[in-house]
């Protein structure tokens, strides 16, 4: 059992209580705006709604999984006290207090600028405080995790860090530098004018401060993920990781290309030139680089496990893989989104497809396939793995489990495809309704009613979820003994000083953000005249 | 296993790992060398140059005031678009372009940040306020397309929608005839 099982707990159940949540706000939008929903008197509602799923969704739900997982890492990995349980609790309190105070104003539909915060539309103030205090929440996690790291060193000078603290201290170094983006966006251009200091911004610059955190907080999303397609899977399978230095280069690759990318998202706009364009978009495309060698370490490493198992021949030995067990049905169906989403990923990132998808449905649906699948389908495989020893008692339902999961994977396709379609025939995004009966927008109405429908099957994997993990706070007590990680075919007695350490890599990722970043940030804020009038949501 | 089994292992499976790496590698650097080909040889790319527009002022002088939007027939035969973005139309609500013709669309924001798709192409642009966003664009067919606005610009653009009328270059040219900015708004 862990030591720390409140502090994790409060971060999980936090995290999934607010999820279903935004869940739900999620399937209503869908439905809402869907052919069998019933026409909104009040569009604005619906833009609340959606400023409240993505602020949940991105900010505060991946957070929250990965600060709880991280304190269980730091604890379990490293064999040691957790240092700064105080501070732990100090930043989850912070976190708490950001939501509160962050969702009252959307509630009151007086920030409805949705979590990519858009200026010059600017909302209540309060709601960007509370990101703020989300964020600064979360900072303290990435200090204890460093602090953790270092005391273990001390104790154990020259010893390899285990794979998951090395990787998990890489997340989290990871979060703390593409916040920063966004952070300059609010501390230095929107707070200002959401306060009434100041009554002018400028929207293109702000759009190149977001772009720097909007990419990179994927991969933060993903660092948990990954964590346990290398650390979890293999062990919960009986097998090993094909490779502990493949792995952590993986994981450096992440820290250092993940960041210098972002204008990728930003092709369509004017206030990048071209240069700055191309360069984002080809690092965009070496980022494909660890995940295309996770996909081939983490399938070697589940056919150790199958051979062991006695499995054969060349595709045969995925027969003898143990199917009923919810760790491999959790990453099978976590592969089959990611490679589906990556491949339109790759259209996304694309210099010249780009425009042909650009800011359509087909961006909702590839985000929420990556994200809301390919991620958050582990998240409940680490819930699910944590789970006993974080409560000491068993979660015995796994065929419910298994049902959770494929109910969560077929939504999420019967949701996302349909979506992906509409985007190619020139849906935009974030409407309130459609006209379903123009007859230029008929031929969608099929296509976004599947959608809706994959919403609600979501919302019932969702629920069962929660309805799991509730129950396994009840089952019969029983001792889970000690958490522990996958091992290595070759378990490295001491590794290489380069996959021991962050802090070359660290630098590397600040020295790519400025290049990549610095001339086109410094210009925009050089050019005079492209301030511009703030908006002020509800105040039309 | 005996050591040396190991150690033989361990290199078939550093062997392997680092084909796959090098495969990795080369899709990577092929998927960036032909967007770059692409983009010199065929010229297709994301606007390349950035340009400024004071919003405030942009409705008193300069390319995008009320009386210099819509299109118009260069004297090269090419066609420029001006349009403009505000909460919750465009300007003008309905483009009228000629066919199998060159043209540019140069428009920008009046208030927030907007965007132009026009359905059924590939053409879609940021409108953001204090930038001048231009795209080149040809049409093959003649028709109706719809143009939504593709950003969210709070609470009106659901029913932010424009339209593009592609008409025949003949058609086009006789409208032309009578000078001024062309438009199909109220047709």
């Amino acid at each position: 059992m862990l030591a720390n099982r409140k502090l994790i707990l409060a971060h999980f159940w936090l995290a999934f209580a607010v999820f279903g949540v935004a869940l739900t706000l999620g399937a209503w939008q869908m439905f809402i705006r869907s052919p069998i929903g019933t026409w909104l008197s009040n569009p604005e509602l619906y833009y609340r709604s959606l400023t409240a799923h993505g602020t949940v969704m991105g900010y505060v739900f991946p957070t929250l999984v990965a600060m709880g997982f991280g304190y269980a890492i730091s604890e379990s990995a490293l064999e040691q006290r957790l240092v700064g349980v105080r501070w732990a609790w100090g930043g989850f309190w912070l976190i708490v207090i950001g939501s509160i105070m962050a969702v009252i104003p959307v509630a009151l539909g007086r920030a409805s600028v949705l979590y990519t915060f858009y200026p010059p539309l600017i909302g209540n103030v309060f709601y960007y405080l509370g990101v703020v205090l989300v964020v600064v929440g979360s900072w303290i996690w990435v200090a204890l995790m460093s602090i953790n790291l270092r005391v273990w060193r001390k104790a154990n000078p020259g010893a390899a860090v285990p794979l998951a603290m090395y990787a998990n201290v890489a997340g989290s170094y990871l979060w703390a530098w593409t916040a920063v983006g966004a952070a300059l966006e609010l501390l230095l251009q929107i707070i200002p004018v959401a306060a009434g200091l100041k009554a002018t911004i400028d929207a293109g610059l702000a759009r190149v401060f977001f772009s720097w955190t909007l990419h990179a907080i994927v991969y933060f999303w993903l660092m948990p993920t990954y964590i346990a397609y290398y650390t979890i899977v293999p062990r919960a399978i009986g097998g090993r990781v094909y490779s502990d230095s493949m792995a952590r280069i993986s994981f450096i690759l992440f820290l250092v290309v993940a960041m210098p990318i972002g204008m990728h998202h930003t092709f369509a706009d004017p206030m990048v030139g071209a240069g700055f364009k191309f360069i984002h978009s080809a690092f965009t495309a070496l980022v494909a680089l660890p995940t295309l060698l996770t996909v081939f370490t983490i399938c070697a490493s589940i056919e150790i496990a199958a051979r062991l198992r006695g499995g054969r021949g060349l595709f045969g030995w995925i027969r003898a893989l143990p199917w009923d067990n919810p760790m491999l049905l959790a990453l099978a169906f976590s592969f089959i989104m990611l490679g589906f989403g990556g491949a339109g990923g790759l259209i996304n990132m694309s210099y010249q497809l780009d425009a042909s998808i650009h800011n359509t449905q087909w961006i909702t649906g590839h985000f929420h396939l990556i994200f809301g699948g390919a991620i958050v389908i582990m998240y409940f495989a680490i819930a699910y793995d944590l789970w006993p020893h974080l409560t000491g008692r068993d979660l015995i339902d796994l065929r419910l489990i298994r049902t959770q999961l494929w109910l969560w994977f077929i939504g999420m396709i019967v949701t996302t495809f349909p979506w992906h379609w509409v985007g190619i025939l020139g849906m935009p995004r974030r409407m309130a309704y459609f006209d379903f009966g123009d007859p230029a927008i008929a031929p969608q109405a099929l296509s976004v009613t599947l959608s809706a429908i994959g919403g609600f099957i979501l919302l019932s994997s969702g629920i069962l979820f929660l309805v799991i993990l509730a129950r396994g706070m009840r089952a019969p007590q029983a001792e889970a003994g000690p958490y522990r990680f996958a091992l290595a075919v070759h378990q490295p007695a001491t590794v290489p000083i380069a996959l021991n350490t962050h802090a070359l890599w660290v630098a590397l990722m600040i020295a790519l953000t400025l290049t990549n970043y610095g001339y086109p940030i410094l210009t925009l804020a050089m050019t005079e005249g492209t301030s511009v009038p703030a908006v002020y949501v509800g105040a039309q | 296993m005996s050591a040396e089994d190991i150690h033989g292992s361990a290199e078939v499976a550093a062997r392997v790992e680092r084909r796959w790496a090098t495969i990795a590698v080369i899709i990577i650097v092929m998927m960036a060398l032909l967007a770059a080909f692409a983009g010199i040889h065929r010229a297709t790319m994301p606007q390349p140059r950035v340009e400024t527009t004071d919003p405030s002022r942009i409705h008193l002088s300069g390319e995008f005031v009320e009386s210099n939007l819509g299109s118009v027939l260069e004297a090269n035969g090419n066609v420029t678009v001006r349009a403009i973005g505000q909460q919750y139309s465009f300007t003008p609500a309905c483009i009228v372009v000629p066919v199998d013709t060159p043209i540019t669309l140069r428009a920008t924001s009046a208030d927030v940040v907007h965007g132009i798709l026009i359905q059924g192409t590939n053409i879609n642009t940021m409108l953001v306020p204090g930038y001048v966003s231009e795209q080149l664009m040809r049409f093959a067919r003649t028709g109706d397309y719809l143009m939504p606005c593709q950003e969210f610009c709070s609470f009106g653009h659901e029913g932010m929608w424009g339209k593009v009328k592609v008409i025949d270059k003949t058609d086009f040219a006789a409208r032309a005839k009578a000078g001024g900015r062309l438009s199909c708004v109220g047709q």
